[in-house]
């Protein structure tokens, strides 16, 4: 039924008033929205119909008439309190579990880098790509952004998908979908960044899986992000500590990404991306145990797009170990 | 008239500025967020014009974001928090509980001059150039990147909070100490509970935006690492501590116009308060709940998923107490003696758009629309119905309903039921299309906007046209019945209240002895008369 009365809305002619469905989530919102559209007409209806109503049968017909006072009606209360409770519960299950499934990104998601900053999006695609202000993706296959900004909060907005997460400063976000029709599609900085916000706009292109082939093969590539992160690992001289073998200053980082990190503080963290985010910029944050706090900041040496190349070369070092690959 | 009252049993500027008569200072309030409103409106009236079109070709961006921002933080914080409380709340609530004045008469002046000297800030900013950050003032953006005047409008706002801060407090010392004898807690006219609530809340939750306030100083000041990251601090911590206060204060705007609603409602059916207690502890359970809310502000912000499941579902506890009231009001005008005058149409208004505003914020309450409507127009026009649908039309109604009381006259009744009538039209023209434009995508706060968008905007600003001139109508009526309206005697309405006891306009201690209560709020039906009917 969400489908089809989407479909009529989106067939009026003249003023648009529904947005295309791109996504594999799109629908699902849409069925909700549908929901909440339903009650919230009810109840309006219901409202405007009875003032009306009460206003004209119980009209003033004269100067000194005098109604009967009624006190209140418990009955009444509860029944008007228990409906809408019982129905906004509804809405609450319902859209708690469809935020579940939004925020929640399959496991075989294909990982891209977006970095926000005023008033641009910057794209890096994991064989190498960049794009700016433009995301080409192909229909069907999960997409995974991890995301962060280099100024102040954006926020990743694509109204065709029904999804949107914000872009901080200082941390990753991430935002997941699966496009499901071949298109161009809003994408949105929904967050008010600054002088140019409304001009931090692109487009994101969906595309055929054949057509995707093809655009990967046509845009200029150079190195994989992980063949990159591996260059900036040398031309950081990462390695001089991390890959000296047993007396090293540093752990190694072989094995380490998916992993608990036993830390020196006490305590453990969990080495996700943002983990190695941080231990890069802010390494003395949280020190593994057995080890000293002696390495320097990268921040300022290394832009969040580099520490992006590294972060997908460090997790290339896990899959190596013949760990499981992610697929 | 009365030969001697409040308004001219004194003369002169010095009378004005140095009263302590809380009916004095509410008219000091009127005056002041009168000029603000004007102000506000004016920047609404400029960003209206500016999205006619889908090029931002009348404005440069810097100067449109300055116009939204500026509209905001005077009408959110120079108009509409002060706007029931400090005006009708100051007037009326010594008046209904029967006592001469407010606890702290001075105090009360002072709130006044704490407020003039905070819009001052306020206004300075606006001249010297403007502000840019939006009235939420996001971290790092408020305290790193813009180059605006964040410094002197942040200090307007922290200053202006200490007048709603001591407000509050004159407020419950006053309802708790100062009482007339008979005037028991569950006797008191349900504006007194709203105001009561509603200064609850203006205690607990303006220290705490004050606070986040001076962070933000602190860090654009002194370089103090707390919200910016490059120093080492958490952007979201600002988003927490604002929202701690400012979602709170969208029911510091909204319940006294409840309150207000729920005098003129009974008044104009002539009949007794549907569920009286109902009423009164629904406010008080929106003001204790919406303490537990903020995070709904956040759920796409980085913050938790499982603390935005705890947010969510409290947001919609928090809408039940609302419903509550708005089942007792048009339950009120059952089996009534319903009369059409001025107030009760902005009454009835209120009741429709409070309700189409409390519904929509049912979609934003849900975890996964609001990952597609968060910050987008169906926000904008979600918190427009409540604010400006509610808020206002209950300020404007209350002005109408007890503007005999203040004014001693009556302004004509067939403008004030067409003004009423145009600004209910103009508002919904004006408000309704964006909760598509929200729906279809369009981000707020964007100063140009793709093509498609078009149609819907210019419908939104033919709309604030006529919202304009719903505006500038009571504006016009009002000033000139203070010398040309007809003479309105103590209770035009037939009304029930201690404030309709006494003269129109008062005099200035406002009651010639201190009157006894011995009924309920709202006995239109006199004592003794059900026998002889049943």
């Amino acid at each position: 039924m969400s489908a089809a009365l989407s479909a009529f809305l989106q067939s009026q002619p003249g003023i648009p008033l529904f947005p295309d469905q791109a996504s594999s989530v799109a629908d699902k919102v849409d069925a909700l929205y549908f929901y909440l559209t339903g009650v919230t007409a009810f109840f309006t209806v219901l409202i405007f119909s009875l003032v009306f109503y009460f206003a004209i049968r119980y009209r003033r017909r004269s100067e000194d008439e005098l109604p009967q006072p009624i006190h209140g009606s418990l009955k009444l209360e509860i029944l008007w309190s228990v409906i809408p409770l019982g129905l906004v519960l509804v809405m609450f299950f319902w859209g708690a579990w469809l935020f579940y499934h939004i925020r929640r990104a399959p496991s075989d998601a294909t990982q891209l880098y977006v970095v926000g900053k005023q008033w641009m999006w910057k794209i890096q695609h994991p064989d190498g790509q960049r794009e700016i202000n433009e995301l080409h993706v192909p229909v069907g296959r999960p997409i995974k952004l991890t995301m962060t900004s280099e100024d102040v909060i954006h926020s990743f907005f694509v109204p065709a998908f029904r999804v949107k997460m914000d872009v901080l400063p200082g941390r990753y976000t991430e935002l997941w979908f699966t496009a499901t029709r071949p298109g161009e599609y809003h994408l949105f900085c929904a967050e008010y960044c600054g002088t140019k916000h409304s001009a931090m706009i692109g487009r994101v292109v969906v595309l055929e899986p054949t057509d995707y082939e093809n655009w990967l093969a046509g845009s200029p590539a150079g190195e994989t992000l992980e063949q990159a992160g591996a260059r900036l690992f040398r031309q950081f001289n990462c390695h001089t500590c991390h890959e000296a073998g047993p007396t090293s200053r540093g752990p190694s980082l072989h094995e380490v990404f998916g992993k608990r990190v036993q830390l020196k503080t006490g305590g453990a963290v969990a080495a996700d991306e943002g983990y190695l985010r941080e231990s890069i910029l802010q390494p003395n944050a949280k020190v593994v145990a057995g080890y000293e706090p002696v390495m320097p900041t990268y921040q300022g040496l290394a832009s969040e797009e580099q520490v992006m190349q590294i972060i997908a070369y460090l997790k290339s070092l896990t899959r190596q170990e013949g760990q499981v690959p992610q697929p | 008239m009365p030969r001697v009252h409040y308004l001219n049993a004194d003369y002169g500027i010095r009378s004005w500025l140095l009263t302590t008569d809380h009916k004095r200072i509410a008219l000091l309030y009127l005056g002041s967020i009168t000029l603000m409103f004007v102000l506000g409106g004016l920047f609404a009236t400029a960003i209206r014009l500016e999205l006619l079109t889908p090029a931002g070709d009348l404005f440069e961006s810097e100067n449109y974001n300055k116009l939204f921002t500026m509209h905001g933080v005077i009408m959110i914080f120079f108009f509409l928090i002060p706007s029931v409380p400090a005006v009708l709340g100051n007037f009326l609530v010594p008046m209904m509980i029967g006592a001469r004045d407010l606890a702290f008469p001075r105090i009360n002046l002072l709130s006044w001059y704490v407020y003039t000297v905070g819009g001052l800030f306020t206004l300075v900013a606006i001249a010297a150039g403007g502000v840019d950050t939006g009235w939420t003032f996001y971290t790092p953006y408020s305290s790193t990147y813009s180059n605006t005047n964040v410094m002197l409008t942040a200090v307007g706002v922290f200053i202006t909070g200490f007048s709603s801060i001591l407000t509050g407090f004159n407020f419950i010392i006053t309802i708790h100490k100062m009482r007339a004898p008979g005037l028991t807690w569950f006797r008191l006219p349900l504006f007194i509970w709203a105001h009561y609530a509603t200064s609850v809340i203006m205690i607990l939750g303006t220290p705490v935006v004050a606070i986040a306030i001076a962070l933000v100083g602190l860090e654009r000041l002194f370089h103090i690492g707390i919200f910016d990251p490059k120093l080492g601090g958490d952007p979201v911590l600002f988003q927490h501590l604002f929202w701690f206060y400012s979602h709170p204060a969208v029911y510091i705007m909204i319940l006294p116009s409840m309150g207000v609603i729920s005098e003129i409602i009974t008044c104009f059916s002539r009949k007794k308060v549907f569920g009286y207690s109902f009423i009164a502890f629904s406010s008080v359970a929106i003001a204790l709940i919406g303490f537990l809310v903020w995070g709904h502000h956040m759920f796409v912000s980085s913050q938790s998923m499982y603390a935005g499941m705890v947010f969510s579902i409290l947001s919609f506890l928090v809408a039940i107490p609302s419903a509550v009231k708005v089942f007792n009001w048009t339950a009120t005008m059952y089996k009534g003696s319903v009369s059409y005058q001025s107030p009760m149409m902005y009454a009835m208004g209120f009741i429709g758009l409070f309700t189409m505003g409390g519904l929509t914020g049912l979609f934003l309450s849900t975890l996964a629309t609001d990952v597609h409507l968060h910050d987008t127009y169906f926000v904008v026009a979600h918190f427009h119905y409540i604010m400006v649908g509610g808020a206002i039309m209950g300020y404007l109604g209350g002005i109408h309903y007890w503007w005999p009381k203040i004014s001693g006259r009556m302004y004509p009744e067939p403008w004030a039921r067409l003004a009423a009538w145009i600004i209910f039209i103009g508002f919904n023209l004006t408000f309704f299309p964006q909760f598509i434009l929200g729906y279809l995508g369009m981000p707020r706060r964007y100063h140009a906007y793709p093509d498609e968008f078009q149609v819907l905007n210019v419908l939104s600003t033919a709309g604030a046209s006529i919202l304009a001139v719903g505006y500038a109508i009571p504006l016009i009526y009002l000033v000139w019945s203070l010398r040309y309206g007809r003479v309105a005697g103590p209770n035009p309405w037939g009304a029930k209240g201690l404030e309709w006891e006494t003269a129109s306009p008062p005099p200035t201690y406002n009651f010639p002895e201190t009157p006894v209560v011995t009924e309920e709020a709202y006995e239109y039906y006199p004592k003794g008369a059900e026998a002889e009917v049943v």
